[in-house]
């Protein structure tokens, strides 16, 4: 601003100021002080006071280059929508098979598997904690078998696929590319995601299995084998979105999740890979809330934060290295049981904070989401709800159209600053697993989160029909329900399977990867060698668990 | 002086979502109650050795997997031939209303669904908790 | 009735506790019946900062003794919330894999601030798992405060649980903490800066007056499960030391002493407070027409002339 402007203006305000003072007397404002969702102070007006500290150049940029404040691409979403990704999993293997072949049809190129919880904490579905879970919330899988039937008929070197995995990573991984192998594929032609981020499941997620440091080790043994063998993968999705779900705040989700991500770059390095070498292959996974100006900021304050760091901390020369790509899945704790209709809008007002954050791609939730399963029928409106605002909103025409906005751009600038503090803290501590070693960032989130309940309870958060506007209403009816039966089909199908193998074959693998597990030698080879044996994800974890251990839940209240 | 409340906060099954467990387990402290926290992956007789041991008066259990309809009767059973019907048998989460019907046959006296106030809970436990 | 069948009655131990604890009517009786009973459990004290992994330790060395076929106890005790009264008692969780074992019982306590401090609640506890058949009772603290001395006159080792990056805390630590010590154990030896922390506990131990037993401290980790079996040992080495030395009668003794001096208190203090001039002599003490020293005197006298309740 020219100083004779700056003066005008700072006057003018002023007087605003003055004015306001009388009205509010007579007509005072709905509330004292107002916060955003994740309980920042938000101010009565943002002017050009606010952002004058702020470059547009250093800081904000331009789009496709450093610091990537304003999208990684330049073109943004007028090269190529983002793609809208649907995570969804189906009982068993041939279901699933089924399904994505169906998809593949319709056009989609890219498969995102869920798995279920038994196969993400490493159980088979016959070990006693499997009971009620086989099927339940994703696909069951025990071995390459159902590895094999999963994909059966679909090519791996035409499809990208997205696997929401992370303790049994490497297993999983590593049935993935015996499939592919089986099908004459080879590994450099592979494209796909793996969730491998363990950290997270410490602190929000709950699926971990092996204590933190073995767990570091199989991350980074993942990164050193596909950098060589995989190039095309990208081995870890570093999530925000199952910190958020805990009840972070927006600031907290991305203070945390960038911890995480430094301590997977500190423990590559460490391990003796190149920066460049893997972090271009690193993705990240948002959450989108309904506040929707605060997440528009949070993203982009995410990118900045991302590129500063790998740049001026990490020392890397890859762009590529810099630039923070990400997957968003809209705010599964946003849903309400109450008023399901009313969630289509709360997914809307998200899936608009996603794409107006320069995402690179989406799922988006179903309204019955809050009760079970979503069906059929509301997985097509949530993805209609991206496709309205991809082609009916106007919003992807221009890129990163709120930049310049004095609060997006103040409220960027201060979830940045915020969100380094929270770094600079847990750098104090030793780092991301020691500060979940002490419940730092549990206890963080947990008081975030309860506070967040209070103020419901107390109506200073309104959630329209559970603490406003509630109706009474019958229950609702359609939803989808898991056939219990799965479980008892996957134990059967597991029996005649440790009948038919090579039992012997299976012994020799599983001592052979016991004795690398001893040693510092990378655990991939002899997990894809024990995995072509028809050795189980059970059996593979176990051990696993013999040798490294099992990790203890802290109890942070 | 009035002995505070004994109460065990579970969750059956695999899912790791605790917010829910914790926010309640907060909750019952913060109403003057003994809250024995027993966090993730319990299976019933864990919990239910937990409430004999603890000797506690509510048994309530957080639970989003979509397996509440195996566990949950499961654990009512235990606590049956444990000789411990009377302690009251409460769970919180994603749970459909037609399993909800179920649930109560089987005996769980109450269940929360995303959305309840803590203070309900609270509330119920305070009201039906034999003394 | 012999100590195993007791041990399997799970409900009734539990209730039992729950009595005591509670001052319910009948805790006394109950306490009366089985005191003969005890003496055979031996009591091990685990102490040590928050965060040191006190839980993962106990649950660690249960699992030893209990694969020798003894019978374990383990009592764990959590802060009371001042404002609620209310209380998360969360050491279970590393435990739970032990929880369903037919020779464990683990029972939470909160400390609760009541009438008899969290000793006499405790020592009942501990009382009656000795009596229903525990071989070996592990007592686990709070971390801080009060409750660490208050556990010495429980326990027949103190085990000290530390761990890498505490760093100065060990030196503002209070000698008066580094002497109820029997055994130290640092714990996550995996951490950086382990040995460091041995190096400076064996430095901060030998500045304390010479004694005949000089605790050894074990660098252990308990989920890595290393270290565990030397641990063991020297708890081992340390009842043996007390048993060829008389100690563990003289310690045992001191803690009976300690036991009937809490009753005697709480039962004065009882009794003196339902005495009629109670509020009066209190009130004489706020104008000053009376001093505390006489107004004891005074209450006292009425517990001279005062029968059996």
């Amino acid at each position: 601003m020219k100083k004779e402007v700056e003066q005008a203006f700072r006057s003018a305000l002023e007087q605003y100021e003055q004015q306001i003072e009388r009205t509010t007397a007579r007509f005072p404002e709905r509330r004292d002080v107002f916060y955003s969702t994740s309980k920042a102070e938000v101010k009565r007006l943002y002017t050009p006071i606010d952002v004058e500290e702020i470059d547009p150049l250093e800081d904000i940029g331009l789009p496709g280059s450093y610091p990537f404040t304003r999208g990684v691409q330049p073109t943004m979403y007028r090269g190529r929508l983002w793609t809208m990704r649907m995570y969804a999993g189906f009982a068993t293997a041939e279901e699933s098979n089924k399904r994505y072949k169906f998809l593949l049809q319709q056009g989609q190129n890219g498969l995102s598997v869920a798995f279920d919880l038994p196969t993400q904490i490493g159980y088979d579905s016959d070990h006693v904690l499997a009971e009620g879970e086989v099927g339940k919330v994703g696909v069951a899988i025990d071995s390459l078998k159902d590895m094999e039937t999963l994909f059966d008929g679909i090519p791996l070197d035409k499809v990208s696929t997205s696997m929401t995995i992370n303790a049994p990573a490497s297993i999983l991984l590593a049935m993935y590319i015996a499939v592919a192998q089986k099908q004459g594929v080879s590994k450099d032609k592979l494209r796909g995601t793996i969730q491998n981020d363990i950290l997270k499941e410490y602190i929000a997620r709950g699926t971990y299995i092996f204590p933190t440091a073995p767990s570091m080790r199989l991350i980074t043994d993942i990164f050193a084998y596909c950098s060589k063998e995989v190039p095309s993968w990208n081995t870890i999705s570093i999530s925000g979105y199952h910190i958020r779900e805990a009840g972070s705040t927006a600031t907290q989700e991305v203070g945390f999740t960038l911890a995480n991500g430094i301590a997977y770059v500190e423990a590559a390095l460490a391990a003796g890979l190149d920066i460049d070498s893997f972090a271009p292959r690193l993705s990240f996974f948002f959450n989108a809330h309904n506040d929707l100006l605060e997440e528009v900021a949070k993203f982009r304050a995410a990118r900045r934060l991302w590129a500063r760091i790998m740049k001026e901390r990490f020392g890397a020369k890859n762009p590529k290295s810099m630039m923070m790509k990400f997957h968003t899945q809209t705010g599964g704790s946003t849903l309400t049981a109450q008023q399901t209709e009313n969630n289509i809008v709360r997914v809307a007002i998200q899936t608009l904070a996603a794409v107006l954050g320069g995402t690179q791609s989406l799922h988006t939730n179903s309204k019955d989401e809050a009760l079970a399963l979503p069906t059929e029928q509301s997985v097509q409106t949530a993805l209609r709800t991206q496709q309205i605002v991809a082609y009916e909103s106007g919003i992807a025409n221009t890129v990163d159209p709120l930049a310049g906005s004095y609060y997006i751009e103040a409220k960027t600038n201060q979830i940045e600053e915020e969100a380094m503090d929270y770094i600079s803290r847990i750098d104090d501590m030793g780092g991301a697993p020691r500060a979940i070693d002490a419940g730092f960032i549990q206890r963080e989130i947990m008081d975030a989160a309860y506070q967040y309940q209070l103020d419901i309870e107390k109506g200073d958060n309104i959630v329209v029909g559970v603490n406003k506007y509630q109706v009474k209403e019958p229950s609702p009816s359609g939803l989808l329900r898991v056939d219990l039966s799965v479980g008892d089909k996957q134990k059967e199908q597991l029996k005649a399977l440790r009948a038919e193998r090579d039992n012997q074959a299976v012994e020799r693998a599983l001592e052979k990867l016991r004795a690398v597990c001893r040693s510092d030698e990378n655990v991939m080879p002899v997990i894809i060698e024990a995995v072509k044996t028809y050795a189980t994800l059970g059996e593979i974890t176990d051990v696993m668990r013999d040798v490294f251990g099992e990790y203890r839940q802290s109890v942070i209240i | 002086m009035q002995r505070p409340i004994r109460v065990l906060v579970a969750k059956p099954g695999l899912d790791g979502h605790d917010r829910g467990a914790k926010v309640i387990a907060r909750a019952f402290r913060d109403a003057g109650m003994e809250v024995i926290y027993t966090g993730l992956r319990q299976t019933p007789e864990q919990i239910v050795a937990a409430a004999i041991q603890e000797d506690v008066e509510v048994v309530a259990v957080s639970i989003l997997s979509g397996a509440h309809s195996t566990l949950l009767p499961r654990i009512k059973e235990l606590l049956k031939e444990e000789n411990a019907d009377d302690m009251l048998f409460v769970a919180g989460g994603v749970i459909p209303d037609d399993d909800i019907a179920f649930l109560k046959e089987k005996g769980v006296a109450a269940v929360f669904t995303p959305g309840t106030p803590t203070t309900l809970a609270v509330e119920f436990i305070r009201e039906h908790v034999k003394r | 009735m012999d100590r195993g069948k007791r041990w399997r009655e799970r409900r009734r131990i539990a209730k039992m506790i729950t009595a005591v604890e509670n001052a319910l009517p009948g805790h006394e009786q109950i306490l009366q019946e089985i005191y003969k009973k005890t003496g055979n459990a031996y009591v091990i004290g685990i102490t040590g900062p928050p965060g040191a992994g006190k839980s993962s330790l106990t649950d660690a060395l249960a699992r030893g003794y209990i694969e020798k076929g003894l019978r374990v106890g383990v009592i764990a005790i959590d802060p009371t919330s001042p404002f609620s009264g209310g209380s998360i008692l969360g050491d279970r969780i590393r435990m739970n894999e032990l929880s369903t074992h037919p020779q464990m019982f683990i029972r939470s306590m909160g400390t609760r601030g009541q009438l008899g401090g969290l000793s006499a609640a405790t020592h009942s506890a501990v009382m009656i798992l000795d009596a229903c058949g525990a071989d070996v009772l592990f007592i686990e603290t709070v971390g801080v405060g009060q409750s660490e001395i208050e556990i010495v006159k429980l326990a027949d080792t103190v085990l000290m649980v530390m761990v890498p990056g505490l760093g100065d805390d060990i030196q503002a630590m209070k000698a008066g903490i580094m002497e109820i010590g029997d055994v130290f154990a640092v714990n996550k030896k995996d951490l950086p800066g382990a040995d460091k922390t041995k190096i400076e506990l064996e430095a901060m131990l030998s500045f304390l007056p010479p004694r005949e037993w000089r605790p050894p401290v074990c660098m252990v980790s308990a989920m890595y499960k290393e270290g565990l079996e030397e641990l063991e040992v020297a708890i081992s080495e340390h009842r043996k030391f007390q048993a060829d030395h008389g100690r563990l009668e003289q310690r045992r003794m001191r803690n009976a002493q300690e036991a009937l001096l809490a009753i005697l208190r709480d039962k004065m203090v009882l009794r003196v407070k339902s005495d009629d001039r109670y509020e009066e002599l209190l009130q004489r003490m706020m104008e000053k027409t009376i001093d505390p020293y006489e107004a004891a005197r005074q209450l006292m006298e009425g517990l001279d002339s005062c029968s059996e309740d």
